[in-house]
């Protein structure tokens, strides 16, 4: 009998909950994977790619007014400096180049923010191949800038009007996209998300980030971070960088998920924080839902951490307690926004917000010689917008 | 052990050399009231099993049509137990299938099957659940004393084929179709192929669903195979009258026995 392998599971969270037409293809792309993984020409395109087009490695930056504030030394991976401005472009050119591999020309991507789509819509463009990104309404309007580079560079934006609008239902439009032309078509899922072998491959495409981070500390600081920082919608950045430090026993590793209008609104996508183990979008995993097991929707000021669920290794760290799991809400966002903006001429994005705002609170946490690392996953141009127009001083 | 009604059901069909007409209808909906109706008018109108389903907030395998039927059966408070009352109260003599993505039916806790079972329900199909997904919880489906209905696609390969029968009871779900469920004009140019691949790898009866939407159709699955499911057209039916669910399922009743 044909069941997963170990390696799928994590813990008891992950899996391959979809409908069986998607089987073959997810078997097809887990012997791709790992046919590509041990080939060396395709790991050094790879390579090259992250080189050459995207213009790894990535800066680490030290935050001078930022660490005098929080009394430790703060260390920035610098992700937003990737090209188109996050990090998700690491893992669409690892599956783009899985995708030419199976001899599938047309790419099916779901997008929040509209980084995962922007970055998809880059890679296509790059390759030749079709692109079509299924974006929430609300997430459209949100994020009009990212629509119109998706669009110049000849993707398809589709526009989601069911459910809440936004990454959740984006989502299980791709899905049904990709039940539909599974034959011809490869989906790119953006975050370390969805059925087996999804989770595992996009960590393995983040996961230059916490290597290079890892080198660069030990270079720069001359020793490992006391704690590693990052904010946690589906996890891939977050995963990116804890996969760098997850052997290391004495990093601390914090995930900081939104609270929106607070963790007892009712409003927010704090997933690990308040969510109970369930099923969504092919894996398990924690989700936020109601004790009839229908899904909540979730709440954030930033399109990309707007997502009930969250990816299955996550609920694992959290479980096993490897990983800490904190939640900022969307005023403490904003602020954190600000002042990464003032205090180190760096303009993060809203999700990365959260991270920064965590370490603020934080201030005091440290002693004078622990370096705090947080990966800033992407840039804030997208969400100068929608933050000016909430009337925030000096946006 | 008494065989499962849904075997029985096969059994009793076979011998009269009918196939079967297995329709869906979402529950709860267009409200509880109509959804008794409707699990009596269309029993009464032919259907040889019934699926009830369990409306979900995020129905990945599902078109346009039954999403929106689960989203009006949720809106309105519709949840597992809401729809085991419902079966029972209904009281149907055919064979009732509880239709689920694997959510709902986790959240409805260990004894839910237990629970389906004592609401007068033959079978268990969850979507979202294949062969070889999750062995403890498949065990959980395959050992109680419903029916568990697994789906085949048109991209299993023949040795999968096998080995989904093996783990299923009562029948196969052969989907016709890449894509979500919904109403189609044609039935795919392979489907007989398929069914006949499936033939080869087992002995359990075999009903093709998605896209199902007229007599026509059924006639020409009812040369292959052992039965049709309905579900989008029906339910669209549904949502405009009883009535018309009722004389949709008499249609597609007639056009599966004209052939015959």
């Amino acid at each position: 009998m044909t069941t997963l392998a170990h390696r799928d599971r994590f813990g008891i969270f992950g899996g391959r909950y979809v409908p069986e037409t998607l089987i073959p293809a997810l078997d097809e792309l887990d012997e791709a994977l790992d046919a590509a993984l041990r080939d060396p020409a395709f790991t050094a395109e790879f390579d090259d790619l992250l080189r050459n087009y995207v213009g790894r490695p990535s800066p680490l930056s030290t935050a001078p007014h930022f660490s005098t504030r929080v009394a430790a030394p703060v260390y920035l991976k610098r992700e937003d400096l990737n090209h188109t401005g996050a990090h998700k472009i690491n893992n669409t050119i690892g599956q783009a180049l899985l995708a030419r591999r199976m001899g599938k020309r047309r790419i099916i991507a779901e997008t929040g923010a509209g980084q995962h789509g922007v970055a998809t819509a880059t890679i296509c463009a790059r390759f030749g191949l079709e692109c079509v990104v299924y974006m929430g309404e609300e997430d459209m309007r949100r994020q009009e800038l990212n629509v119109f580079r998706m669009r110049l560079m000849g993707a398809k934006v589709v526009p989601v009007l069911s459910g809440t609008r936004t990454l959740k239902d984006a989502t299980t439009e791709a899905i049904r996209d990709w039940v539909t032309t599974v034959n011809s078509s490869h989906y790119i899922i953006g975050s370390v998300v969805g059925p087996a072998p999804y989770p595992r491959m996009v960590k393995e495409f983040q996961s230059v980030i916490g290597r290079e981070a890892r080198a660069q500390m030990l270079e720069r600081a001359g020793r490992l971070p006391r704690t590693v920082v990052a904010c946690v919608g589906g996890g891939s950045n977050a995963m990116g960088i804890f996969t760098g430090f997850v052997d290391d026993p004495d990093v601390e590793l914090v995930g900081v998920e939104a609270a929106g209008e607070g963790l007892d609104s009712g409003r927010h996508s704090a997933s690990l924080a308040r969510g109970t183990p369930g099923v969504l979008h092919g894996a398990y995993s924690y989700l936020l839902q109601d004790a009839a097991g229908q899904v909540h929707p979730a709440h954030s000021i930033s399109a990309g951490l707007d997502y009930p669920g969250v990816g299955p290794e996550h609920s694992n760290l959290k479980d096993s307690g490897r990983a800490t799991y904190v939640a900022v809400s969307d005023a403490e966002a904003l602020a954190g926004f600000q002042l990464l903006s003032r205090c180190e001429g760096i303009v993060p994005a809203l999700e990365t917000a959260h991270a920064i705002a965590w370490v603020d609170n934080q201030a005091g946490r440290w002693a004078a010689d622990e370096p705090v690392l947080i990966c800033i996953s992407g840039r804030g141009d997208k969400d100068v917008a929608q933050v000016s127009a909430l009337g925030v001083a000096g946006a | 052990m008494t065989p499962n009604p849904i075997t029985r059901r096969f059994a009793d069909l076979r011998a009269r050399n009918r196939r079967a007409l297995v329709c869906y209808l979402t529950a709860g909906h267009p409200d509880e009231d109509r959804s008794i109706e409707l699990l009596r008018g269309v029993a009464a109108a032919g259907a040889d099993i019934i699926e009830v389903g369990i409306p979900f907030s995020d129905p990945l395998a599902d078109g346009p049509v039954i999403q929106a039927s689960s989203q009006q059966a949720l809106a309105q408070g519709m949840t597992f137990d809401r729809a085991l009352a419902l079966i029972a109260k209904a009281g149907v003599t055919v064979p009732v299938i509880i239709f689920s993505y694997l959510n709902p039916l986790l959240a409805a806790g260990p004894d839910a099957l237990k629970r389906a079972a004592a609401a007068g329900a033959s079978g268990v199909l969850v979507t979202d659940l294949p062969v070889g997904a999750d062995p403890p919880r498949e065990a959980w489906l395959g050992d109680s004393r419903l029916a568990f209905i697994r789906l085949v696609a048109p991209t299993t390969p023949s040795d999968r084929m096998a080995e989904i029968a093996h783990h299923g009871s009562g029948f196969v779900y052969l989907i016709s179709r890449l894509g979500v469920t919904g109403a189609r004009a044609e039935l795919p140019p392979e489907l007989p192929d398929t069914v006949a691949r499936l033939r080869a790898a087992t002995t359990l009866p075999i009903c093709v669903g998605f896209g199902i939407a007229r007599p026509e159709h059924a006639a020409s699955v009812a040369r292959v195979a052992d039965g049709v499911v309905v579900g989008s057209a029906l339910v669209e039916a549904a949502g405009r009258s009883v009535d018309d669910a009722i004389a949709f399922t008499s249609g597609i009743r007639h056009g599966l026995d004209a052939t015959l």
